[in-house]
Parts: structure tokens; sequence; C-alpha cells
């Protein structure tokens, strides 16, 4: 992901796609990378609205303000190895395909090693962004039961009121398999 | 050497011993789920008691139930465990079709209740009578969603899910490997099922799934690191707790024995961890009392130890004790009145029927009926004679009609045919005690002059030959005489 900030213009997140390692750590993108409006419509309606009234500040900085993180203050790069792939797509069942899926998650890790730059001493992680409220408790009352009336409906395959799923967990193919599998894939 | 349920013994060998440990789902008895509301029961239609929450669709998030909470805290309190008044939650991923969310919200880091102890008792020793009383840690117990139910279709290769089980509430109730054998966990697990009961916090019926236990079952000899564990899952009957784990000991110990390793496949599992805490839920508070509730805070919101501890009831523990100390009953006695479903109430309402004392009850009430309850499988809802019956039976026996040995007859009688009263059965059998006292001395007479054999050698200090000739009175009268008075004139005449 990409973030970039220029003044009077709207925030543009580029789609998470895997992202160009040449876009971390260097200053934002130079002009025309992203879509950017001189006065975007929302201040325009604004502007019309209460042209008088000078006194609205944005919060958003006028230019942009961080400073790009130097490669010695970041730890060691992570490396990943195949068995850590193989333990990550059990885990998670998600599939890197080839080379470049791996690179890509091991630029993430990059971009995210940013993080160390901050001081959290005597900071308590954050589990829950509720953490300051009361858990609250709900009657032990039946109120709601039948939604799934309708997701049947919509279910692709159902024998008789049940879901149906393929039997049981259809256990991940040993790496060489894999391999072997991927050799024919259309990467 | 141990005995198995089974009364086979296993064979150890030298010195091995086996280490259980177990994990109890309990289901807690509530009307809605744990993080939703809907419904919960057994045997419903598929998928008829399903929240969106249940069915893990977008945008709905967890709302813990106040109900589920109190039973855990109950329960805690109930096993002497120490009651986290904060606790969190978690989630614990992995993949199963009748688990739609693809995590499970558990209590890892914090649960709700930690470090208790459960005192379990069974009946031991060469003759089954002696209360062997044991001692096993709690670890803690936590609060997680159940998962849906999935049935495997082989023919069409297919899975079936039934999500009406997704999300109801669960106590995990941990038990520290401190039993050895089958018997003590069976034990264990039947003293935690009463208590779950008693409290109401679960029906504990396994045969319905309210109650499943998970073994951790491994083996070495005393003093030596402990063996490698093997995990002997989903066990959800009874009878089967202990023949199951006692079948993996005796396993490991062949393995063992013939130079093997033990494997643990379900380790290789374990090793992923995948928890993460539970972003939608803040930590749980539960207070010591009202007045620890801080201000602004509704004290009917939350949940308040002291109020719990006002409520709760007698433990089967306490129970048995009371039985002892009112009626004077053995220990062994009072520990099969709780053990067995509906018994003590049975019990108490035939002592408040009869003159008899509570001992020569017990007698009756475990002997007799539990005996034949027993022999032909029959519960004791399943009962032939009910406890007024069994009152008038022992009514006429402690007012002298009848004896002892045609009491249990016309307890077979009333047995067979429940419809006919006692007097009716008593008078058609013609078991009346003889009340005449020549007619007795008549036949006590008759029976002494026939046999002047044993009457010689009784006279020459043989006294057990008197019980041969006893017997002969009693068929004669046909079990209608007293056997003290018998033996009382018979004694006289053959002095």
């Amino acid at each position: 992901m990409v973030w970039t900030g220029v003044a009077g213009t709207r925030l543009h997140i580029a789609a998470a796609r895997p992202v160009h390692h040449r876009s971390m750590l260097l200053k934002p993108a130079a002009h025309g990378a992203c879509i950017r409006y001189a006065v975007p419509p929302w201040r325009r309606w604004m502007s019309k609205r209460d042209s008088s009234k000078s006194s609205f500040v944005s919060k958003v900085p006028q230019f942009p303000t961080w400073e790009p993180v130097a490669e010695n203050q970041l730890p060691p790069r992570t490396k990943i190895s195949p068995d850590l792939v193989d333990k990550l797509e059990r885990l998670a069942l998600v599939d890197f395909g080839n080379q470049e899926g791996v690179n890509c998650l091991e630029e993430a890790i990059r971009f995210a090693d940013q993080l160390h730059v901050v001081n959290t001493d005597g900071v308590e992680p954050m589990d829950s962004v509720l953490e300051n409220r009361a858990l609250q408790l709900r009657n032990d009352e039946v109120k709601e039961s039948d939604c799934v009336s309708e997701l049947l409906q919509l279910a692709a395959d159902r024998v008789e009121e049940y879901f149906v799923s393929p039997p049981g967990n259809i256990p991940l193919p040993k790496r060489e398999e894999r391999l072997a599998m991927l050799k024919h894939s259309a990467f | 050497m141990a005995a198995s349920s089974s009364g086979n013994r296993i064979l150890f060998p030298p010195q091995m011993v086996g280490v259980v440990g177990l994990e109890i789902h309990a289901q807690i008895h509530a009307a809605s789920k744990l993080f939703s509301s809907s419904g919960v029961r057994f045997s419903a239609p598929p998928n008829s008691l399903v929240a969106c929450f249940d069915a893990s669709l977008p945008g709905t998030l967890p709302v813990l139930n106040r109900r589920c909470v109190e039973a855990s805290v109950m329960t805690g309190l109930a096993l002497n465990c120490t009651i986290n008044r904060k606790s969190l939650f978690d989630r614990k991923h992995y993949f199963y079709a009748d688990m739609p969310a693809g995590y499970q919200i558990t209590q890892q880091r914090l649960p709700i209740a930690v470090n208790g102890s459960l005192t379990y008792s069974y009946l031991g020793g060469r003759k089954r009578n002696q209360v062997v009383t044991k001692n096993v840690r709690i670890k803690q117990i936590q609060l997680e969603q159940d998962s849906g139910k999935s049935l495997h279709d082989d023919h069409r290769n297919q899975t079936l899910i039934d999500l009406n089980r997704a999300g109801v509430g669960l106590m995990e109730v941990v038990m520290e490997a401190d039993m050895e054998c089958g018997e003590e966990a069976a034990a264990a697990v039947r003293e935690l099922q009463l208590i779950l009961q008693t409290l109401g916090t679960c029906y504990g019926n396994m045969a319905e799934g309210q109650l499943r236990v998970d073994a951790n079952v491994s083996v070495h000899r005393p003093g030596e690191p402990l063996g490698v564990r093997t995990e002997v899952k989903n066990i959800n009957s009874a009878r089967y707790v202990a023949k199951a784990i006692d079948y993996e000991i005796q396993r490991q110990m062949e393995v063992l024995d013939t130079g093997g390793t033990i494997l643990n496949e379900t380790r290789a599992f374990d090793s992923k961890s995948g928890f993460m805490p539970e972003p939608n839920l803040p930590p749980l508070f539960v207070y010591e009392s009202v007045a620890s509730v801080p201000a602004g805070v509704d004290p009917t919101q939350v949940v308040v130890i002291d109020r719990l501890k006002a409520i709760l009831p007698e433990l089967p523990g306490v129970k048995r004790a009371q039985l002892v100390e009112e009626y004077g009953l053995l220990p062994e006695h009072s520990f099969t009145l709780v053990n067995e479903v509906g018994l003590m109430d049975y019990f108490e309402r035939v002592i408040q029927k009869t003159k008899a004392e509570p001992r020569k009850v017990i007698g009756w009430v475990i002997k007799e009926l539990l005996g034949n309850l027993n022999q032909n499988g029959l519960r004791l809802t399943q009962s032939p004679i009910s406890s007024e019956a069994l009152a008038e039976l022992l009514n006429i026996l402690e007012s002298g009609h009848i004896s002892t040995s045609a009491a249990k007859v016309v307890f077979q009688e009333m047995w067979k045919l429940p419809e006919k009263s006692v007097k009716q059965l008593v008078a058609e059998l013609d078991l009346e005690l003889i009340s005449d006292q020549e007619q007795i001395l008549q036949i006590c007479r008759r029976v002494v002059d026939a046999h002047p054999e044993e009457v010689r050698v009784i006279r020459a200090g043989n006294k057990k030959v008197l019980n041969k000739l006893m017997g002969i009175v009693q068929k004669e009268t046909k079990g209608r005489t007293d056997p003290l008075q018998v033996r009382r004139i018979l004694e006289e005449m053959t002095s």
C-alpha cells in the first residue's frame, strides 16, 4: 500500500496489489502518480457555503511531514525459508504460488519493520480498541434464531437443510507434490 | 496392581504406572448461546437455531451472555478455584467446515477460574465396598464456543454441516495429570457431573453431548520423567471413559515393553498455536461484592461473586457426610445413595414412611432394590416397587408379622406383580409368621425327635449342626417362623 498526501488533495490509497519494492522507504511519489484535485469537491462545497469563515483549520498537514526511514535504523531483513513458506501455507491456507509471491511477503515485512523505530517503552500492547470500555453482558434470552433459512437458500450446495462441504479437511499436498503441480501452472 | 472398572486386572510391567489428565467440555445450561441470542436445544431441526453471528456473517459481533459467566463462576467456586477478577478472550484459529468463522473464541491467556481441586471417591478394595477418596487439581476453567456438527456422508464423499451447536457456551475444565488409571478418571468425571448437575450449570448428559471428555494418557516409572502423551478424544459415554483410558495405558505399556516408542499424532497439530487476542471483546471483569462495583455501573448488569456464593446449593460431598451423620450410614452406603440418580430421595421417602431403622432400610434399598435393578438393567425410575410399597413391606416385617426370609420372598413377588398390595401378597403366599407358640413347639419337637443322630452331635459340642435343624424347621413351616425364636427353642431341646 502506498500512502500519499499532498496539500489540499484527497488521500489516495493504491490498490492492495504486490507492491513494487522501489516505492518503499523513498520520498512520496512525484506529481502525476496519484489522483488529486486542486480543491477537493467537499472543500469546494464548504467554501461556497461559507466563504466568509476562514476559521476552519484542517488537521491534515499542509505539507507532507514524514521522513524516510534509513536502512540502518531497521533490524536485519527477514528471509522466508521454504519451510516457513510451507508452514504459513498450511496455517493460513494461502498459496504463495511462486518466488514472486514470497518476495512480496518479504517486502511487506520490510515495510512493517519501520514500526521498530517507534519507542514503545512502558506502553502495553493494545488487544482491542474497546479496552477502556466495560464488556457488555447480555441477558440470557432467545431473540434471534432464524437467519439461516435465508442463508440456506443462498447456499450453492445443500442437502435437506444441511450445508454441504467437502469431506473432512483435505490435506495439503506435500511440498514436493506441490512443486510438481506448479510446474504445469500458469505462473 | 490397579483394577480397571470392568474388574479385569491390568498387567503392568514392573512398577510402570499410568498418568492421566483430563480436559472436560461441559455445555452450559442456558437458554441462549455464549455470544449470540439464538436458542439452545438438543435434537432441533438442522440449522434452525442459528443466528447470523453463529454463521459468521460479516458485520456480526459477539455479545457475552451473562448467564454463561455466572455458570462458570459458580462452577469455579464449587471446585475451590480462584476466580480471576479480570479474564480475557482469545481466538484459536483452525480450519474446519463446522466452524464457519475459522476460529473459536476461547480463553487461553487468562481464563475465568484457576487453581482449584476436586475430591472424588470410588468403591475399591477386593469386595468393592471400601470408599477410596482421592484428589485431583483443577488447572483452570475457561469459557469457549462449541463448534457445529458435521455428519460424514461417505457414499457421496461429502460432509453435511449443522450449525445448531455452533456458538453454544462451553466450560472447559482442565484436570491435571494426577490420576493413574481409567477407574480414577471415571470417578473424577462422575463427581464433576454430579456437582455440575447439582449446581444446574450443566445437565451433564453424556449421550447428548453435554459433557465430553478428552484424556491425556502417558506411562512411566515413578520417579522417572513423564512419558510421551497421547490423546483419547471426545469420549462421550460414562462407561467408555474408564475402558478407553485403560486400553490406551495398556497399549502404551505393551509398546514400551517391546522396545517401541510412543508417537503423538496430535502434537504435530498442537505446535501450530494460532492464538491471537479477540479484538472485539474487552476484558471481562467480575466483582467481589456489590460494594466493589464501580460507580456508574449498574450492579444488576454485572456478575458479583458474593451473590453467587450465597445461592450455591449443597454439593454432593456435603450431602454424603450429612447422610452418614443423620442416619448413621456407612460411608460406602452414603456414597452409593448419592452416586445413583434419585436413590437418595427414594431412601429418604422410605425412611419417612417406615418405623424401621435406617441401617435396615439401607440394606433393602441397596442390596435388594438396587441389586435387582442392576440385574435387570433398569433405572430407578423404572422400578416396579415404589418407595411406599417398600415402606409397607418393611413395616410388616418390623411388626413381626413375617420373617426376614419371608419378606425377601414377598419382595420378589412384588417385583413381578406390582399391582398387588403387600398385604395381599403376604396373605396369598401364606407367609404370616405362626404366632401360636404351641404349634411351633410341636414342630420343633417333631424335628428333634426325627433327627436323633444330629441331636447327639450337637450335645457332643458341635453347635453348627443346629443350623441344619433350624433349616428343616424353616422348610416345614415355609419360612413362617422367627429364626431367633426357633433357635432358642431348639437349643433348649438339645441341651
